[in-house]
């Protein structure tokens, strides 16, 4: 499933912050190549920066040092009207705690992506009904994410990261707030929509056995550096 | 995101916070509301003022004078504006005036001393010619009885303080009789005499001077004025008792100037004491004095008079535009703290969008439109706001006025550049106070923002 020109490419990159007088050093001097069409797993503790790396992967801040390369493209390099572009077309994000608009109904949600690429109305409605079926929520689009369950606002949140046909999905802690089973199922989701041709997944997680169950690599990381990277299995 | 998006964002947002959001545009309506009242007070009693104004021939009349008649009696002669040298003010001038550009009528000051004789009883006092454009002039409304039915009736019009003299139940006086006695002047009888020209009245041809011959005619009251529409520069000539002014002509009464001119002896040619000259518009006085200046005639007008009240005008709007302005700035202040809210309630839904791919550009414009819409919305309703506070202004101030026996008068006017100036106004202060709320929105960190809760 891999391409010659890697999906990903940290190029060791550094995300420093300063508290107070202390220089934290959140991710540091990480490099590694992801292939097209993986599914990546990141793992560590609670503060060993992997959420911060999704977070420079994912285009909403800048490595302190180092380049991120998405496709060809080094995000430290490019503008914010680029980095937000990028955000819209490259990339689709998925978050712990859904992050639904709770006054908008899953379509109106779902659409929002669109609204933002500027995309015409009237292909918006047969897009939105796609992405919504691709997730088995058709029948519930005109439901507030209130009237729904953890899993499937976690299932609305992927068709509307998944509704611009992005290339790579970033999940940060998809299953975090979810049951075994309803985790399961939503990993299950994102393994098959993997399958979609060039399509690359990072996950974040801190459960080992569902991440070498349903990724091709596992990348663990502590006190912001990367401590290994390798197959899942 | 293309507009109509935004503002399907922008009102889905401010319904999301409808009791804020509503108080901040009342917020806004209440000091456009202001703003307008004030403006709509200085409007109104402008129109007021340059309706009374243009209505007593003020500021579209040009007064002519022989330039000689300013010589002598100790004073020096005005100086020349041009090198003409001066001229009688006679028929032939008065037809060369007529056909000057933007004159709309000429007219001497026909005024005579007089004793009426009414119910068998004599009363002195001055009557004045009134030309029949004079009706026009807004002098004679909400008069007792009518106009004149002609230019040539044998009818009068009385001003209301004479005709209380002649009876204090001034309405019983319309329609009866009273005798005019006058002074009228006759030729003496030479061969250059034209008695046949009934036309010239006060400039009956005067070669060898004239007798002056008691004379009475019969005149029936059609109306009482309460103003004295004659009065003042410009008009028609101070009087009591109202003719027309062609009867007036007609009938050769002896006036000052006619001694004048026989003491001067230059009574060959017969001449008027005065002509006002009425102009299309007060825009056309200063070429129109100009021109007349320049014909030999002294001329004055109240032009100068009419630019300082315009100037008073444009200062008394500007002052009452600033202090309506100021509910208007409080306004804003409820603007900028209604979006500051905004901003920190809405402060994960900003993270959610920039990691949708909004650009900063879209949050900014999100807000901008949020505070354009309500500034909108206030400007509209603040302009209705205003209009009813001025016509309750009006309202009131006609109450009062009734109370003191005086007629009503339209003291506000919302005209539709002031609705247009006023939503506008709303709009762009709303914008300018979103400015800051909407800039800090947009520069929100998105990780800083998506972990907020």
């Amino acid at each position: 499933m891999s391409d010659s020109q890697p999906a990903i490419r940290l190029d060791h990159i550094s995300r420093h912050y300063t508290m107070g007088e202390a220089l934290i050093r959140a991710v540091d001097d990480v490099s590694f190549d992801l292939p097209t069409g993986e599914f990546l797993a990141l793992l560590g503790s609670s503060g060993s920066g992997k959420s911060t790396l999704l977070n420079l992967i994912a285009g909403l801040d800048r490595p302190t040092s180092g380049a991120v390369i998405a496709h060809g493209q080094d995000l430290s390099q490019v503008s914010s009207l680029e980095l937000a572009r990028y955000r819209r077309q490259t990339v689709g994000m998925v978050f712990q705690s859904f992050n639904l608009l709770p006054r908008m109904t899953l379509e109106e949600n779902v659409e929002l992506p669109l609204r933002l690429a500027e995309v015409e109305r009237s292909d918006r409605a047969a897009r939105v009904h796609e992405a919504l079926g691709r997730v088995g929520l058709e029948k519930r689009t005109g439901h507030r994410p209130s009237e729904l369950s953890g899993g499937e606002q976690q299932r609305a949140a992927i068709a509307r990261a998944l509704v611009n046909g992005p290339k790579i999905l970033l999940a940060d802690e998809p299953t975090g707030n979810l049951d075994s089973t309803t985790g399961e199922s939503i990993l299950t989701l994102l393994k098959e929509i993997q399958r979609n041709p060039g399509m690359t997944i990072v996950m974040v997680t801190h459960e080992r056995p569902l991440a070498e169950r349903f990724a091709d690599r596992l990348a663990v990381m502590g006190d912001g550096k990367l401590l290994s990277n390798g197959a899942a299995r | 995101m293309k507009p109509r998006d935004l503002s399907d964002l922008a009102l889905r947002n401010l319904r999301e916070a409808i009791l804020r959001n509503s108080l901040t545009t009342l917020g806004i309506a209440v000091g456009v509301a202001s703003l307008v009242a004030m403006l709509s007070l200085g409007v109104g009693l402008q129109q007021l003022a340059s309706k009374r104004l243009s209505q007593s021939g003020l500021f579209d009349s040009v007064f002519v004078t022989p330039r000689m008649n300013l010589r002598g009696m100790g004073r020096e002669a005005m100086p020349a504006p041009s090198d003409k040298p001066p001229r009688l003010l006679d028929e032939d001038a008065r037809q060369e005036i007529s056909r000057l550009p933007n004159v709309v009528e000429v007219y001497p000051q026909v005024r005579f001393f007089t004793e009426v004789r009414y119910d068998g009883k004599p009363f002195a006092t001055m009557v004045a010619g009134m030309p029949a454009s004079s009706k026009a002039s807004g002098s004679f409304d909400g008069m007792q009885g009518s106009f004149f039915s002609s230019d040539s009736a044998f009818e009068t019009i009385l001003q209301s303080e004479f005709a209380k003299e002649l009876n204090p139940q001034t309405s019983a006086l319309i329609g009866k009789e009273l005798v005019l006695r006058y002074a009228e002047r006759q030729s003496l009888p030479t061969p250059a005499a034209d008695s046949g020209a009934a036309s010239s009245s006060n400039s009956e041809s005067l070669p060898g001077g004239f007798s002056v011959v008691p004379k009475e005619m019969r005149l029936r009251i059609v109306g009482v004025v309460d103003t004295e529409p004659a009065a003042g520069f410009g008009g028609y000539g101070n009087g009591r008792l109202l003719i027309p002014l062609q009867v007036a002509m007609t009938l050769r009464a002896a006036q000052v100037n006619d001694l004048r001119d026989i003491v001067r002896g230059t009574s060959s040619t017969p001449t008027f004491a005065s002509l006002t000259v009425r102009a299309k518009g007060p825009a056309n006085v200063e070429a129109l004095e100009a021109s007349i200046k320049n014909m030999g005639f002294g001329a004055f007008s109240l032009l100068d008079a009419s630019k300082s009240l315009r100037i008073f005008f444009s200062v008394f709007d500007l002052l009452l535009g600033i202090f309506g302005s100021l509910a208007l700035a409080v306004a804003t202040l409820g603007i900028i703290n209604t979006l500051v809210m905004a901003i920190l309630e809405r402060r994960r839904e900003i993270g959610v969008l920039k990691a949708l791919g909004a650009a900063d550009r879209d949050v900014r414009q999100l807000f901008f439109v949020e505070a354009g819409v309500m500034g909108l919305f206030g400007g509209v309703f603040g302009a209705f706001l205003g209009w009813l506070i001025g016509r309750a202004l009006t309202f009131g101030t006609n109450i009062y006025l009734h109370r003191q026996n005086l007629p009503g008068v339209d003291i506000s006017s919302v005209p539709w550049w002031l609705v247009l100036f006023a939503v506008a106004f709303a709009v762009l202060v709303s914008l300018a106070a979103g400015l800051y709320p909407a800039s800090r929105a947009a520069r929100l960190n998105p990780v800083e923002a998506l972990r907020y809760e």
